[in-house]
């Protein structure tokens, strides 16, 4: 646990001082380091983080996920694209394994997280759900003040240092480019704050149970452009320490910033490659169409 | 040309619904001034004839004599009242929670028109369910162990009564209120990692804590008012109850029982108008209280 906290402090660290980052330019270049920054992960499929092999879902005897073998990229932004009702919600709620608190769910196949298999009897969901931190769409703040609901994780796995809790707090607001608008009020209820910030205020909350991996439902469908561009530079701040799937409506979002593109259409995975590869060399007609917008 | 005549042929039917909401809002606020003050005026006359301090601190109920002492009265429904909350109200709580939460859609297919069907009887079954069983069961398993003797007609057995009667209320408000609570919240809990019990402890029941105390009042002032089935179980003597053991005489029962005759002696008329009045008081300081504490909660939780 110390060392995941010391690597988490040190990207906060590297990411806030932008400009002044000792591996990324000389100070001053902020232009430059914003293009780095933007620049797309080199993708290494060899070690996929997630890993789905013959994964079927049926919700109340529906066939919702239809034999879906996919792998997720370790440190890079995974975009999931497709049709509304083609089960991006779905997959990504059984990999935090939230998908089982829906009535009646039948999960065939396997989900592998870091090699091991996240529905095994053995496995305690309580640590799978630890490793993601899960972004909806509409943020979703705790009926409590700013502070306690980033404080919220690490208390109920038990951390009540106080003096360590203030310190996470101010670390992962900071990790979310909240802090200087909220360090004021840390003790004010979180639901005043405005609905962007709310949003950034659910990642700083994520990311304080240290997961490895961030998912984000249509994360900033509910944003005003300026408030979805901070998140989506957020997210290009944290792929280098967390791998990210995102599930997206907006093509144009997933052109800036996705380094691996997973194309779905009905329940099943039709097409999955590097970005560029999707976009500008699609494999599958239907890509074609869906990518040109053809439909949506 | 802004207004034609159909915008104004509306601008008039909305105007027209809210002066008769807001008639029909007055003339209900109006109907509770009135119960009142008509309750004041009937009462007026044991007011003229004693301090109002010693009928509230009397302990003696001798109407023949003249003599008005409402404490054991206020003192048994105050008994009577809190011990069903003391019942009701951790079983309801803990009940609504595992049916919201943790039960399976079966179970609640199956249960819940079951409350529906416990809050629809009548209060004099319970009544007489209460002298079936749990009189007998207070006077001859539980008071042995505590005290000396008790027929079982007492304060407790009026609590136990009332407490099963209001908790088909409690519960389906319980739900309700849970209900409202949308799911993303619980899934933010869960997704980080809470336990379903944690996700309950810190946000559904933090969320809900405004409704939680709007039903608890709500079950409050029914329990306050409730008469026959108490009044049937409770022993009513008119001396304060010492113990939970002990007989009670709730003003509700004081009023039903003794109503017929309330001409028969001076002041008796007046004095029965007076319990009723110091009933109605209770209530509304009650309510008073609870909408303070209700603000409070709101305030400090920052719902
Ligand atoms: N609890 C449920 N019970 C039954 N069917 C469900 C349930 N949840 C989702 N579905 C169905 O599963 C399919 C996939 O739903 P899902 O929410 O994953 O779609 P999605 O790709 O996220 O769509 P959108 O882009 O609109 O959010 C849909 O056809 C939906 O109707
Ligand atoms: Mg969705």
């Amino acid at each position: 646990m110390n060392t995941r906290l010391l690597k988490s402090e040190n990207i906060i660290a590297s990411s806030m001082n932008n400009g002044k980052d000792v591996f990324l330019l000389e100070e001053g270049a902020e232009a430059q380091v914003r293009t780095l920054l933007l620049q797309k992960t080199k993708l290494d499929l060899t070690a996929p983080h997630i890993s789905v092999k013959n994964l079927n879902v049926h919700l109340q005897k529906k066939h919702v996920l239809k034999d879906v073998n996919l792998d997720i990229p370790n440190k890079a932004i995974t975009c999931i694209i497709g049709p509304s009702g083609c089960g991006k919600t779905t997959l990504l709620k059984t990999f935090n394994r939230l998908l089982e608190q829906s009535v009646d769910v039948k999960i065939d196949g396997h989900v592998f997280v870091d090699g091991e298999d996240i529905h095994d009897k053995n496995v305690e969901i309580i640590n799978i759900r630890k490793k993601m931190g899960l972004l909806s769409q509409r943020p979703c703040p705790l009926p409590m003040s700013i502070f306690d609901n980033i404080a919220y994780g690490p208390r109920i796995h038990g951390n009540r240092n106080m003096k360590e809790l203030s310190r996470l707090v101010e670390n992962y607001l900071k990790a979310a480019g909240l802090w200087d608008e909220v360090k004021d009020r840390l003790h004010s209820p979180a639901n005043r704050l405005s609905i962007g910030q709310q949003q950034r205020l659910c990642l700083a909350r994520g990311l304080a149970v240290e997961p490895e991996i961030i998912l984000g439902d249509e994360a900033t469908s509910a944003l005003d452009p300026i408030s979805s561009k901070k998140i989506e530079e957020l997210f290009v701040e944290l792929k280098r320490d967390y791998s990210i799937i995102l599930v997206t409506h907006t093509l144009r979002q997933a052109r800036r910033i996705a380094d691996y593109v997973v194309f779905m259409y009905l329940g099943e995975v039709i097409e999955a490659g590097s970005a560029d590869e999707i976009f500008n060399n699609p494999q599958k007609e239907l890509t074609r169409e869906y990518i040109s917008g053809a439909f949506s | 040309m802004i207004f034609g005549t159909h915008t104004k042929y509306r601008v008039f039917k909305d105007s027209l619904a809210r002066r008769i909401m807001l008639g029909l809002t007055v003339f209900s606020l109006l109907l509770a001034v009135i119960v009142g003050l008509s309750l004041y005026f009937k009462s007026s006359s044991i007011l003229h004839e004693h301090s109002l301090w010693s009928l509230l601190s009397g302990s003696s109920w001798r109407p023949f004599k003249g003599e008005f002492g409402f404490y054991p009265f206020i003192m048994g429904t105050l008994w009577v009242t809190a011990i069903s909350i003391f019942i009701a109200l951790p079983l309801c709580i803990l009940t609504s929670i595992f049916l919201s939460e943790y039960a399976h859609p079966y179970i609640k297919k199956i249960v819940f028109p079951l409350i529906d069907i416990l809050a629809g009887i009548p209060p004099v079954v319970y009544g007489v369910w209460g002298i079936l069983v749990v009189v007998p069961f207070i006077s001859e398993k539980l008071a042995p162990h505590f005290v000396e003797f008790s027929s079982g007609y007492s304060v407790l057995a009026g609590g136990i009564v009332l407490a099963i009667m209001i908790m088909p209320l409690i519960i389906s408000i319980l739900i309700e209120i849970f209900a409202a609570i949308p799911k993303e919240l619980r899934d933010a809990s869960l997704s980080l990692g809470a336990t379903n019990w944690q996700t309950v402890k810190f946000v559904v029941l933090r969320k809900s804590l405004p409704g939680i105390v709007a039903a608890i009042v709500l079950a409050v002032s029914r329990a306050f008012g409730e008469t026959i089935a108490v009044l049937m179980v409770c022993g009513n003597m008119s001396a304060v109850p010492k113990s939970v053991f002990d007989s009670g005489y709730p003003l509700p029962a004081l009023i039903a029982n003794n109503y017929g005759e309330m001409m028969s002696l001076p002041l008796y008329d007046s004095a029965l108008m007076l319990a009723a009045l110091i009933l109605f008081v209770i209530i509304l300081i009650f309510n008073a209280a609870s909408r303070i504490i209700l603000t409070r909660i709101e305030r400090r939780f920052a719902l």
